[in-house]
């Protein structure tokens, strides 16, 4: 394999595995955060900012692999 | 197709001083930013206007939100000065790509057609600097409140291994000096965090959308449009509550 190929290769097994975890772990944060709401419904509006912010931590990690196989391909 | 590099393409120069387009916009922005709020802090009337009551809604929204992370007056009236500059100027650079017609205007340099405008946060040199910024602050903090012995004890905790008298307390000890060595690894993956949360949400946002620009411009592209958008407002929010949590976590006394 040369170099080109190894190249498109190696982008998307970065992106790819990187995006796994970012996927369940926000999963998870979405039903635990769902699932309060669910209990106490007059809580949704201090919740659902907390959300969001914990799910933009949570999805660091698949944007560092994202930037790994971006900088792979264009560079 | 007109995937953004890596680098911000540079406009012109002053005298030797490369200006890039994500530097140009920088001082704009920043500019347009720090003359609204002088001008509506020289003009302040009882009976708000339009743009003093928007300001006055969003500091004292922010004003409320540090302060219930810190849970102290003092501490929230010296951080919200960094906490507010931060999060407003990330917020401001965010979503001003999203004004129309951006992409389309080119101008020509030495090295080609070059775009004028990009996004401010596309420039790892610029998130670098603003995440440095935060960075020294959280030191400053932890030295301030701890003193500079207390800072380094931090770091290399040698306190149990020199009072240990049996072996396990000695393993106890280096297992102390241990992890105290990974809080110097800590410091540094804090800036790579930080920095990189940033970068990679607005770089990848652009490459996105001009990949599916290029791929199907109709209808195609709005929801990666309103995912950029929503990434924009919130990464400058997260940004400014984690330096905000980082600061706060080290202005707390250490214990011995």
């Amino acid at each position: 394999m040369e170099g080109e190929s190894l190249k498109h290769l190696a982008a998307g097994l970065a992106i790819g595995l990187g995006a796994l975890g970012p996927g369940i772990g926000e999963g998870l944060i979405a039903s635990k955060a769902l699932a309060a709401i669910g209990r106490n419904p007059e809580a949704a509006d201090k919740i659902s900012p907390l959300m969001f912010a914990a799910m933009a931590i949570a999805e660091s990690t698949g944007i560092y692999a994202l930037v790994v196989a971006l900088i792979i391909l264009f560079s | 197709m007109n995937i953004p590099s890596l680098s911000p393409e540079i406009l012109f120069y002053l005298g030797s001083l490369p200006i890039s387009n994500a530097f140009f916009w920088s001082i704009v922005l920043s500019s347009i930013i720090i003359f609204i709020v002088l001008y509506i802090s020289f003009t302040k009337k009882e009976i708000p206007g339009r743009i003093q009551s928007l300001l006055e809604l969003f500091l004292e929204g922010l004003y409320g939100f540090t302060n219930s992370v810190t849970q102290d007056k003092k501490r929230t009236r010296i951080l919200f000065p960094l906490i507010a500059a931060l999060f407003l100027f990330i917020f401001i650079c965010n979503i001003f790509p999203f004004l129309p017609g951006q992409s389309a205007l080119q101008i020509k340099t030495q090295e080609g057609f070059v775009p004028i405008f990009r996004s401010v946060m596309s420039d790892y040199g610029m998130v670098l600097v603003l995440t440095l910024i935060a960075v020294i602050g959280i030191q400053i903090a932890t030295l301030a409140v701890n003193g500079p012995i207390g800072y380094l004890g931090k770091f290399i905790n040698i306190k149990k291994v020199l009072k240990a008298k049996t072996i396990g307390d000695f393993a106890y000890g280096l297992l102390d000096v241990f992890l105290g060595l990974m809080e110097i690894v800590g410091e540094f993956a804090k800036v790579l965090s930080l920095s990189f949360r940033l970068f990679g949400n607005i770089f990848a946002g652009e490459v996105l959308t001009a990949v599916m620009l290029f791929l199907m411009p109709f209808f195609a592209p709005l929801p990666f449009l309103f995912l950029g958008l929503l990434s924009a407002i919130i990464q400058a929010f997260v940004f400014a509550t984690l330096t905000l949590v980082f600061i706060n976590m080290g202005s707390e006394k250490i214990e011995s």
